[in-house]
Parts: structure tokens; sequence; C-alpha cells
């Protein structure tokens, strides 16, 4: 398996909320759905933990070091301060200019 | 607080632990030698690793490419352990770690984690509010530096690699290890110098 | 984002109703049952009989109410209880 992201690239966090469909797990905080961020590490691959949570045979995903500017995501951070978080492939996808628009 | 459990709670325990054992899963030796290698652990096992990283650059850069390779060199088993990540304070940055969706911690190197790591408030301020939890534990930073949450969401456990104070040229590991807090290596805190030193 | 769903229970990052209150330093070690139950769920866990994931989401569909009335390990036992059951390792009447 190879990783779709190389460190620096820019991605976007897919706003979606399996939450609303069913019982699930889920390792993708609330806070950073359909948030920008940036590639800072490949840290490996691990078996998916939304299946491992249900003794489902769990498919290995690679996962992320990904770097996040804590504002905008909350006012009471300060410019500069920063967020970041493993993030599992299946839920990143590329930053475009595309989604200015949404 | 963290308060005693409830009676229900002990009696459950009891009932679980009986229907375990009727059925040769777990045995009260097992539960027992469990418990004791656990209380084994404790942040001194981390705070040997940042005093060695300060005082040799080659297990610096082992630390921080491989944290469990790191860990296994001074003695703890890793297996089974998830990897150690450590991040690496420097001037103008400094790491906060906490796991907003459960507790995840670097048990291996710290132990088990303080009740106020896993508590609602720190889970919920420290990525939000992050100074004004430094604050809470006296925590200044140096001018100009930047904070980095680390929620820890997946499969690593990160600890923290704080900057070596000012002061402790010459010192042993020993003596380094002494003053590097399991706070510190969570970065609620920042590695002191005791009173009596810093005013030598 | 003003439209966002309410975040699951444990999903806590950032909630509001957190804000204002300070961080208990409780440094006291887990008591005899915390123990326990830790010791437990490591050792289910080694022999395969549940991974932490499962014992992650067990903890998360405690109701609420419950939820927030069980100290940390309760919150623990509960849910490797619950999973011993759920894969019919144990029986559901011997630990009621």
């Amino acid at each position: 398996m190879t990783a779709t992201f190389a460190p620096g690239a820019r991605i976007r966090i897919r706003d979606d909320w399996p939450e609303r469909r069913g019982p699930c797990h889920i390792r993708t905080p609330h806070y950073l759905r359909g948030r920008e961020g940036t590639i800072q590490a490949v840290l490996g691959e691990f078996p998916n933990p939304e299946d491992l949570a249900f003794a489902r045979p769990a498919p290995r995903r690679t996962l992320y070091h990904v770097l996040f500017e804590q504002p905008p995501i909350w006012a009471e951070g300060e410019a500069g301060d920063s967020l970041l978080v493993e993030i599992f492939e299946h839920w990143l996808e590329p930053a475009t200019p595309a989604q200015e628009a949404a | 607080m963290s308060a005693p459990a409830r009676p229900e709670s002990l009696a459950l325990l009891d009932k679980f632990v009986a229907a375990l054992a009727t059925r040769g899963l777990v045995t009260e030796q097992e539960i027992a030698d469990r418990q004791a290698s656990t209380d084994r652990a404790s942040p001194e096992i981390g705070a040997r690793m940042v005093a060695r990283a300060w005082l040799d650059e080659g297990y610096r850069r082992l630390l921080l490419a491989n944290g469990a390779a790191a860990a296994e060199q001074m003695g703890v088993s890793m297996a089974g352990a998830p990897p150690l990540g450590v991040l690496e304070d420097r001037p103008g940055l400094h790491h906060l770690v906490v796991c907003t969706l459960c507790s995840c911690y670097p048990r291996a190197v710290l132990g088990y984690p303080p009740h106020w790591y896993k508590s609602f408030e720190y889970r919920a301020r420290a990525v939000r509010e992050p100074r004004a939890v430094l604050a809470e534990w006296g925590t200044t930073l140096p001018p100009a530096t930047q904070i980095r949450v680390v929620d820890s969401t997946a499969d690593y456990r990160w600890m923290v690699l704080p900057m070596r104070p000012p002061g402790t040229e010459g010192w042993s590991e020993d003596q380094l290890t002494a003053i590097v807090t399991r706070d510190a290596l969570v970065g609620v805190a920042l590695p002191r110098l005791p009173v009596a030193a810093a005013a030598e | 984002m003003s439209d966002a769903p309410t975040p699951a229970i444990h999903d806590l990052g950032g909630a509001s109703r957190y804000r204002c209150s300070p961080v208990e330093r409780d440094e006291a070690p887990p008591d005899e049952f915390g123990k326990r139950v830790d010791a437990i769920r490591q050792i289910l866990a080694q022999k395969g009989f549940m991974t932490v994931d499962e014992l992650r989401r067990g903890i998360e569909s405690i109701p609420e109410e419950e939820y927030f009335a069980l100290t940390y390990y309760e919150r623990w036992l509960t849910s490797i209880s619950n999973l011993m059951v759920e894969k019919g390792i144990i029986p559901a009447e011997e630990l009621r």
C-alpha cells in the first residue's frame, strides 16, 4: 500500500458525520470535519479502527499526522498555535480550490 | 475527584471475574501478575529517556525516529504496546498532549494516566484553550512560543521531549532525570530546577 | 460549521460546557477496583477476546445519563462485561 498524500500536501478532512447514520466508531474528532490541514508525516499502516471496533475484518489504512492551524478552528487560539492529529487516509481529500464555492 | 466505584459496580466486577475464572479464561493469578507489571511502569522511565537524549545525541536521534526502540534500550518491553512517538520541543515551539476521544497515553513509559488527563475538562479544553490550561499549572512559556496541541486519536502514543533548562550544564543523567516530571512529559509543565539549584 | 451535528458523547474536543471548569488536579493512582478492571481488560485483549477499539466502542455506546454517572473504570467494566455477553462468552444471567 502506498500513501496517497506526501508530507506538505494540503488536504481537507471529509465533512462526513457517520454518527448520524447509526452505530459507528470513528477516530476523527468532530472539530476537524471539513477543515483544511497539511500532511506532516506518514505514520504507517494500521487496521481500520472503524472495523476493529465491531470485530469485522479490518483492512489496513495509511495513517497520517496532519497539522491544522488553531484559529480559525477556535477563536481562543493564538495565531501560530496549531493542532497535530492522527487521521486515517479514508478521511482525507485533496484541498482543492473548488471547495471555495462550497 | 475520582469517586470510588459504586457497590453495584464492585458486585458486577466480582461476578465478572467469577464468570471468567469458571471458564478458565482469566485467573486471579493472571490478574495479580498483570497488575504488578502495570504498576512497574512509571514516569521515571520517560524522564530517564529524556535525560539520556539531552546527554547523548545518538540516543536523541533514536528517540525521535523510533520511540519504542529507545524505550527498549531502557529495558522496557514494548512487545504488544502501541508505537511510541516523541514530540521535540524547540525554541518557539511547545507540545501539549491530550486525547479528546478517550484517554490514549504512553503507559509503557509513563505508567497509569493521572485522573486529570482522563477528565472531561482536560479533554475538552486542551485543544481549544491550551494556554488557559497551562496557566492552571502555573506554566509560563517563553515569549513568542507557539503551542502545538497533539490530539492522540489513533495508533500512536505520544510523549514530549522538552528542552533542557539552562543551569543544568554538567549534570548527570540521574540529576537530569529528577527534574523531568510526568507533567513535563505530557506538556502541561516544563522541567524546572529545584529552587536551591536555581539560586546557586 | 454552525450547522454541524452535535458531537458524540465521547467526542469532547472543545466542548463548550467545560469551558469554565478548571481541570481538577487529582493525582491519585487508580484504586484497587480500577487496577483490577484495567488488568482484566489487558488480559482479555492479549488473549484475543477483544480489541481496544471494541472497548472504546462499548464505552461510547453507554447511554448518556449513565455515561456521566459512572466513574472512568466503571465505564470500562460496563464496556468489557457487555462485550463478553455480546460475544456469547458469558451469559448475561451470570452478571445480574
